[in-house]
């Protein structure tokens, strides 16, 4: 990983004849190769607990010093939309109707990829990987360019737009600065009542949700959401029901993205003046097999 | 004889241990329980125990195995078919209130055997699970406030009560 954000760093200093060169070096390494820091913490989500309290909401706003809501936490009307993350809400709870007189809530935040697609497409490399397990930022140095919101495969970055000539990326940082770094739970997992999500290390959790699927094969899907997909993602998803059924990409790539996008990197500096093509392109490209992907859907029209 | 008879004082002490308030139900069984772990947003649980037993009769659905009630979930009756009473049944006496910190982590790691109750809830956790879970099922209360009235530290982080958002955020950027 340490390569690969070099390379970046060097797309971004060298311009076009540089980065097309790291760009054939970075081929070198297999993509989907990068295991994760051994000792990287990961979250551990069960679907079929969460009773949509919406504590965790409330929770990261507080942690994250958030703008007020616009409505109160304990206010359900919420759950009358599929919302997705913005700017002043890192994690949002939705509510699906997965049968007749079956419902599920999903909060939604980020999943801190093993090989983030924000901080491959971040040619000002603003995004960190750290040891931890988190995905974090460097506000300071967002340009505002909007690559990794394209680039995210569960389009998790959101920009505060509110302030329009600076508009700079905003999601869940894992509680990195406040609590992870301190080996501290999340403030959304601390406060849930129901232990909907486990934190741990992701290598116990991974071996925690098998378990829990074949203690109770009759409750769950056979899947742990997030164990391969897009190279494998810090939070992890057991389910009662299919997972396309709670807005989840059923048919994502187990490849991370990255292996889609870095082609398209070291062209980066020539592209900036074709900036609609990129966009374009870039997001065919992470959304590549996402056929009735819900949170997209949700996502366009907000 | 003498074995069982240690166990038998050692559960009494552990139920005496638990209670919180009592009017005896029998030997040291809690007629009324205060439940306080999350007083920073709630206020506390007088949760009737005695009522409870009444209604439920099985101390298994809530105590497992401990109080040597038999039990049904075939993962647990592998060990704990005919494993008794034990010292401890109350709650908090298995469930940690603060289940991720890095030793609580380590413990649950490396706990003997190596198999089994790693998947323990926190305290907290126990709690709602357990209770909500059957509420559910019987048709008990299964709000937040039906239990514990929410406090002002949490009509705080609720944004709720004279915490509530003031009025509908207005598009900031009109003032540019
Ligand atoms: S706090 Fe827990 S139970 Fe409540 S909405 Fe969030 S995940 Fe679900
Ligand atoms: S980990 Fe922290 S920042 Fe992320 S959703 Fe939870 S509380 Fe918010």
């Amino acid at each position: 990983m340490i390569e690969r954000r070099d390379f970046l760093k060097g797309c971004l200093a060298c311009g076009v004849t540089a980065a097309t060169v790291s760009v054939a070096s970075g081929k070198a390494m297999a993509a989907g190769s990068f295991e994760g820091y051994p000792d990287a913490m990961g979250v551990l989500v069960d679907l079929t607990r969460c009773v949509g309290c919406r504590s965790c909401e409330a929770a990261c706003n507080a942690e994250q010093k958030l703008p007020e809501p616009d409505l109160a936490f304990d206010d359900t009307s919420v759950f009358s939309d599929k919302r997705r993350t913005t700017e002043k809400a890192y994690t949002v709870v939705n509510k699906y109707q997965v049968a007749d007189k079956e419902t599920l809530f999903r909060k939604i935040q980020c999943n801190h990829c093993t090989e983030p697609a924000c901080l491959s497409s971040c040619f000002v490399n603003a995004y960190t990987k750290t040891k931890e397990g988190a995905v974090i930022y460097n506000a300071k140095v967002c340009v505002g360019c909007r690559n990794c919101m394209i680039a995210c495969p569960f389009n998790i970055p959101a920009y505060s737009y509110s302030s329009p000539l600076n508009p700079l990326v905003k999601k869940c940082i894992f509680c990195y600065d406040t609590r992870l770094k301190d080996g501290k739970p999340p403030a959304c997992v601390d406060i849930c009542p129901q232990q909907v999500m486990t934190f741990g290390r992701r290598a116990d959790l991974i071996k925690l949700g098998h378990d829990r699927i074949q203690a109770n094969p009759a409750k769950y899907v056979d899947k742990l959401y997030g164990e391969k997909a897009v190279g494998g993602t810090s939070w992890m998803y057991l389910s009662s029901v299919d997972f396309d059924k709670v807005g989840f990409d059923g048919h994502i790539q187990n490849e991370p993205i990255i292996s889609n996008v870095k082609d398209f990197l070291g062209f980066v500096p020539m592209v900036l003046s074709i900036w609609p093509a990129l966009f374009t392109g870039v997001h065919l490209l992470a959304t590549k097999n996402k056929d009735g992907h819900h949170d997209h859907e949700e996502g366009d029209h907000q | 004889m003498h074995a069982v008879k240690r166990q038998m004082i050692l559960g009494v002490t552990g139920i005496l241990m638990m209670l919180v308030s009592s009017v005896c139900f029998g030997a040291g069984i809690p007629d009324k329980v205060t439940i306080n772990s999350i007083q920073k947003y709630y206020a506390p649980v007088s949760f009737n125990h005695a009522a409870h037993i009444n209604k439920l009769k099985d101390c298994g659905l809530c105590h497992h195995h401990t109080t040597g009630a038999q039990v049904t979930d075939p993962n647990c009756a592998r060990c704990h078919k005919n494993s008794g009473a034990q010292a401890v049944v109350s709650c908090k006496g298995c469930h940690t209130a603060e289940p991720f910190t890095p030793e609580a982590l380590k413990q649950q790691r490396d706990q003997q055997p190596p198999i089994y109750h790693r998947d323990k809830p926190g305290l907290k956790a126990a709690y709602h699970i357990s209770c909500l879970g059957c509420h559910e099922k019987m048709h008990g209360p299964t709000g937040c406030q039906d239990c514990h009235k929410r406090n002002d530290g949490g009509d705080a982080i609720f944004k709720s009560g004279k915490y509530a958002p003031k009025a509908p955020a207005k598009p900031k950027a009109a003032h540019h």
